[in-house]
């Protein structure tokens, strides 16, 4: 039942906005998507005052095992200061009260969508994803029902044929972002449209990755110390996007994912770091010899 | 290099609240009184209500103020904020043969016990603009009022009718369906599929009444194989109880305005020992919406179909996933976010992927 003492009086509203049993469901549904890597698990998910789509599965992760200790940092395309960032942070703040902050080693909670954050995370955080999608069967299967029996199985046939076919046709996966990978040799997961870059960051790493996905209902994990292995061939082996010979105009980095910006001015094709609060150390730790240099 | 990786979210999102304002008050008009939405916007309250699925005309006639008369984005503030309501009771089981009708047809019948009433419907006026609503006075509006007599009607009608698709019930020839015992709650657990019957009446109940009419007309225009007759529309007012502890007997706690469909379909598909019977269609939907209810009494029917090659409207999981307005909407919606990340990553592999073409064309040019 809702708890009348822990309303919070300026909003009318819970903290961390969900009531507590709703909280408690989303709670004991991670619990279970912890329990077996990679498994999708379905959770009620009620809406929010956030549209379906733009970070509710993310939201609800976050607003039910948020606590007032807790340190927040929200990013969109790796950046802190996008539109949506900003808005979730706001809905999250103002329901909560916690402290928010840019360095991602600062954080205790980061939620994200479409990006791991360039610096490695450690066993105290925890990255949750933001999922438009969860099934990575839905290539080769619209429905959601068949889609659950090959799961079942184990029966990854056609997602293999459809990377083989791939290849033949365009010489190359199409699969940009959001690449099917198999969580402790088990379950296939969509790791959520982040870039091939950060699919690495997800095998045996030290933190607990939860996603989210809050108009399909369903939650999944990639609990810390697990295998994650992007579907690839002996002959045709995974690779991650191409950044040679790219350096960001910002802070000069060359082994972080880019984005590319077209320069209006001189035509010119830039890169710059998506990560925006990686670019902004590299910066100021750039500046800092400059200035010890004097 | 004027660049900056921190874009101004915080400063843009705010000037867009205020801009929204703006526009919605920039014409100076008199502001609007929800009270008049209310009342007189009320189909636009009753559809906003059903795909919110919140009974609060109030509440959603604000919303519909708040959205400047988006009929969905006031069905999302509504929704948003029933999720916040905990759910204390669940009604008795509604009987709708007790409905207070104020509408009642029968297109299967020309006459009916009870009767046909025709109510407020705009079935036979012509959609001509009606210029005198220019220069509507209040004094009119009273006259009319006093003039109209419907004080009168209770006198004349009997409080409740008796159902239509019950004649055919009483004859055998409808195929009657067992009661579900257990009543699934959308809310509170995500659907699984095939649905039991109460997930995919709540389901439908919810959803949006344009998306459902597209689906319910091509399942009568042929895609699908359907025919469908109008049992019985109503709509009326159904009191609503819940059982109290601490009483003994049921609690009446208020009437709702509802939509009820019965649509008469196709023979069912059963065992070929089973006597051939029509089935039926249930739709049921909160306020004055008859084209809701009516596609959801066809959609109801055609996710039963036992077709093997099912057309859209017949495939439950298609229908049920498709028809909710605040998910699609959301969802068509999201792809104004930023997805640089992800294009670029899409942008890496078709590079690839032409670099190899032309790699492959070079050795073919040269082994030439």
């Amino acid at each position: 039942m809702l708890n009348i003492r822990q309303i919070n009086k300026h909003t009318g509203y819970n903290f961390a906005f969900l009531d507590e049993n709703t909280k408690r469901e989303i709670r004991r549904k991670t619990l279970k998507a912890v329990a077996i890597p990679g498994y999708q698990v379905p959770f009620a998910s009620p809406e929010l005052p956030i549209a379906r789509g733009w970070g509710t599965g993310g939201l609800q992760v976050t607003m039910s095992i948020i606590g007032k200790d807790d340190i927040l940092k929200v990013i969109d395309q790796g950046c802190d200061g996008g539109v949506n960032a900003v808005n979730i942070r706001n809905l999250l703040t103002k329901t909560t009260g916690v402290r928010t902050t840019f360095d991602t080693q600062a954080a205790t909670i980061i939620q994200t969508r479409h990006r791991v954050p360039e610096e490695p995370l450690r066993e105290d955080q925890i990255l949750v994803l933001q999922v438009p999608i969860p099934e990575p069967l839905r290539y080769v299967e619209a429905s959601t029902g068949k889609a659950q029996e090959m799961h079942a199985e184990m029966d990854y046939s056609r997602m293999w044929v459809f990377l083989y076919e791939n290849i033949v046709k365009w010489g190359e996966i199409t699969i940009g972002s959001r690449y099917p990978s198999l969580v402790n040799g088990r379950y296939l997961i969509d790791p959520s449209p982040i870039p091939r870059w950060d699919v690495p960051k997800l095998n045996m790493a030290d933190t607990l990755f939860l996603f989210g996905a809050g108009r399909e209902k369903r939650i999944y994990a990639v609990p810390p110390h697990t295998r994650v292995e992007p579907m690839e061939f002996e002959d045709h082996r995974f690779r991650v996007e191409d950044f040679t010979g790219r350096a960001c105009v910002r802070c000069g980095s060359t082994d972080t994912y880019m984005n590319e910006i077209h320069d209006g001015s001189s035509g010119n094709k830039l890169y710059v770091c998506s990560d925006s609060s990686y670019c902004d150390k590299v910066r100021s730790r750039r500046e800092d010899d400059l200035d010890g240099g004097k | 290099m004027g660049y900056v990786a921190v874009s101004g979210g915080t400063e843009a999102i705010l000037n867009a609240e205020k801009l929204v304002d703006y526009f919605r008050l920039k014409g100076k008009s008199e502001p609007l009184v929800v009270e008049q939405i209310r009342d007189q916007m009320r189909l636009a309250v009753d559809k906003v209500m059903g795909e919110g699925s919140l009974y609060a005309p109030n509440i959603a006639a604000l919303a519909i103020k708040q959205a400047e008369g988006d009929n969905l984005e006031a069905a999302f503030i509504l929704r948003a904020y029933r999720a916040t309501q905990p759910r204390r009771y669940v009604s008795l089981a509604v009987d709708t043969a007790k409905m207070q009708v104020i509408r009642r047809i029968s297109g299967a019948f020309q006459d009916i016990p009870g009767g046909q009433i025709i109510g407020p419907t705009r079935d036979y006026t012509q959609r001509l603009v009606d210029f005198s609503l220019l220069a509507e006075k209040r004094e009119e509006m009273e006259k009319f009022l006093c003039n109209i007599g419907i004080q009168t009607i209770p006198e004349q009608l009997p409080d409740t009718f008796p159902k239509v698709v019950d004649l055919l019930r009483q004859e055998g020839l409808l195929v009657v369906l067992e009661p579900s015992q257990e009543v699934y709650d959308i809310t509170r657990q995500a659907m699984s599929f095939p649905s039991c019957r109460s997930a995919k009446l709540q389901s439908l109940c919810r959803g949006e009444t344009g998306a459902m009419m597209a689906l319910a007309y091509s399942s009568v225009r042929g895609f699908g194989d359907i025919h469908p007759c109008l049992g019985e529309l109503r709509v009326g007012y159904v009191p609503l109880y819940i059982n109290h502890p601490g009483c003994k007997k049921p609690v009446y706690i208020g009437r709702v305005l509802v939509t009820e469909a019965e649509i008469i379909a196709q023979y069912g598909e059963g065992d070929k020992k089973s006597k051939p019977q029509l089935t039926l269609g249930y739709g049921l939907c909160f306020g004055h919406n008859e084209l809701k209810a009516m596609s959801m009494g066809i959609l109801d029917r055609s996710t039963r179909s036992k077709a093997p090659v099912k057309a859209p409207a017949e495939d439950e999981e298609f229908v049920l996933y498709h028809i909710d307005g605040i998910e699609a909407a959301g969802f068509v919606n999201h792809f104004k976010l930023p997805h640089y990340v992800t294009f670029q990553s899409t942008l890496d592999r078709l590079r690839r992927s032409q670099a190899l073409k032309e790699e492959s064309a070079d050795v073919k040019h040269q082994a030439d």
